[in-house]
């Protein structure tokens, strides 16, 4: 655009071939000024994220010695296939993939529900908003030590309140069931606000023509509203299915991963095996599996909801 | 009658929000001997402060308050500045790789943080960075960096270009176009940028509890998880400590919210 712009000076005050000559030195300053905008950021991302991303699958080939200049045993795939032989990690498998089941399907409607409610016209929506979505931006660690301690066994709320006498966070699955719990409590929000702005966007006119059609609200909601936020669901199914494998904080501020790795989720386990057990490369293939694990699942669910493909 | 169930449903759900914040609330006020005592209270018995001064009793605690926040500030300051130049090139430039490194980026937005903390211990090891509070900052600008760039470029895309190039033609380079034009434009998504980029940097847990020996370093959410670890009874104080930690949190967030009247970029803020 630029270089258009000083081309419509009289003709003859600049041969064509000087005007050609500068339009590509810009061209090449543009780049170069690019360039100069990306380097430290992308500088720092290499150094600190790309580089690592590499170093680890490095060591996840090696039986890795932590000590500086210390010589590792090249052992190929041989932590891959004792990842796939320890039963600990299907465990840790199996409870983020049960956290996952309890979580996911549960923030969507829960979230779904208050997001339907705020649609209509409400006093003073914004203020609920906003509280329903405090969970979403407290501190990890805070809530964590909450729901240990509304757990406690002998005088926690959860116990009172049901009239029950459960040890919940030293059985494995009562604990998944509490850990689930915070999970669902924290990130109903999230949620909400997704498909509340997802909301917002049906067009009146659908609803509209559905109700002069003779459709009840339930018919309209099931026939009108709900397909039309399926890019919304997508994503959010994407995004809480990933949270849900990455879950590590709760479990190890309010489990750490015990009774005898009994509560372990993927996250957890590896996390131990590096800095407990300091086996950096077993760690590191840990990490690499729940990696590919991860992208995988994203990619399948982005298939089935055929994620990126517009409507009609 | 329809509308009343609307509104109960909504304060019920409003209820099991709020109720955890309640608990913690109630319990930094209740004296240790009063803690854990069934049925559970929602307003002690005998409501004392002493869980608070012991807090600020702790030799520690204001220096680990002192550390989340020029951690925090380092992070928020670094991170918007390079995501924001970043975001900038991508949105406005176009020039070889464009579409390598921007792949690079939206692939780190799908790559779990705790995934990369083993080789990141070794790379922070190597560049002398364990126990220190710059050790913190960098990796978080790094860890956050994707995400950051990616909400910016999106904003930088909508100012049209021939902005831009108007101010190019009276003689601006291209720093003065991103110094007085982009960034004075982009100021509430600056806005946003920085609540989440805070919102990250104070709550952040795993990196700082793996990198900070040094009790003199810590950040709160690990000083408060060690702290419960070690006295696991102390509940009063470990809620006291919390209610210091989050508090000014929510009030700036609520604070933010009203200021901004509208909703928050719902698309990009997994927490």
């Amino acid at each position: 655009m630029t270089a258009t712009m000083h081309d419509v000076r009289p003709v003859g005050t600049r041969p064509t071939g000087r005007a050609r000559a500068a339009r590509r030195r810009s061209a090449k300053q543009k780049t170069l000024t690019a360039y100069a905008f990306l380097l430290p950021g992308l500088a720092l991302f290499v150094a600190l994220m790309v580089w690592p991303m590499v170093q680890a699958l490095r060591m996840s080939l090696y039986h890795w010695n932590i000590l500086p200049g210390a010589v590792s045993e090249f052992i190929a795939g041989d932590n891959y296939s004792r990842a796939l032989h320890d039963p600990v990690f299907w465990r840790g498998f199996v409870n983020s993939a049960a956290y996952a089941l309890m979580t996911v399907p549960t923030q969507m409607a829960l979230g779904l529900l208050v997001a339907v409610a705020l649609n209509r016209k409400v006093a003073g929506r914004t203020g609920w908003r906003t509280l329903y979505y405090l969970p979403v931006v407290t501190s990890w660690v805070v809530v964590s030590l909450v729901f240990k301690y509304l757990f406690n066994t002998d005088a926690g709320a959860v116990n009172w309140l049901l009239g029950v006498h459960i040890d919940w966070l030293g059985n494995r699955w009562p604990a998944l069931v509490a850990l689930s719990a915070l999970g669902v409590w924290k990130g109903v929000g999230w949620s909400m606000l997704v498909f509340l702005a997802a909301l917002q966007q049906v067009p009146r006119s659908l609803l509209e023509a559905a109700e002069v059609d003779g459709a009840g609200p339930a018919r309209r909601f099931w026939h009108v509203t709900l397909p039309q936020l399926r890019a919304a669901m997508a994503f959010v199914t994407v995004m809480l299915v990933i949270g849900g494998f990455n879950v590590f904080i709760s479990v190890f501020l309010m489990t750490g991963g015990g009774p005898a790795h009994q509560t372990e989720t993927l996250l957890s386990y590896l996390y131990n095996q590096a800095f407990t057990f300091l086996d950096f490369g077993y760690g590191s293939a840990i990490a690499y599996l729940v990696t590919m694990l991860i992208f995988g699942l994203s990619l399948v669910q982005m298939k089935l909801f055929r994620y990126g493909e517009e409507d009609q | 009658m329809k509308r009343a169930l609307l509104y109960l449903g909504l304060a019920l759900g409003a209820l099991v929000t709020i109720g955890p914040f309640l608990v913690m609330l109630s319990t930094s006020f209740t004296g240790q001997s009063y803690v854990l005592q069934l049925p559970p209270r929602l307003f002690p018995e005998h409501p004392t402060w002493s869980n608070y001064s012991d807090v600020f009793g702790l030799d520690n605690f204001a220096r680990y308050f002192l550390n989340s926040v020029l951690v925090a500030a380092g992070h928020v300051v670094l991170v918007l500045l390079l995501g924001s130049m970043m975001g900038y090139a991508f949105a406005h430039f176009d020039f070889p790789g464009k579409r390598l490194f921007f792949g690079l980026i939206l692939g780190a937005l799908m790559v779990p943080g705790v995934v990369l903390i083993v080789p990141q211990f070794l790379v922070a090891r190597d560049l002398h960075m364990l126990d220190s509070r710059i050790g913190l900052v960098l990796f978080y600008v790094a860890t956050q960096l994707a995400f950051i760039t990616f909400l910016l470029r999106g904003f930088f895309a909508s100012v049209p270009r021939e902005l831009a190039e108007a101010m190019e033609v009276d003689g601006a380079g291209a720093w003065r176009v991103y110094r007085s034009l982009m960034l004075p434009l982009a100021r509430p998504a600056l806005g946003t940028a920085a609540i989440f980029s805070f919102l990250f940097s104070w709550d952040e847990f795993a990196w700082a509890l793996t990198i900070i020996n040094d009790p003199g370093k810590r950040t709160l959410p690990i000083a408060i998880a060690l702290f419960q670890g070690q006295h696991s009874t102390a509940w009063g104080v470990v809620f006291a400590a919390s209610t210091v930690a989050v508090v000014p949190v929510l009030v700036i967030f609520v604070i933010f919210q009203r200021l901004r009247g509208a909703g928050l970029p719902a698309g990009a803020l997994k927490g």
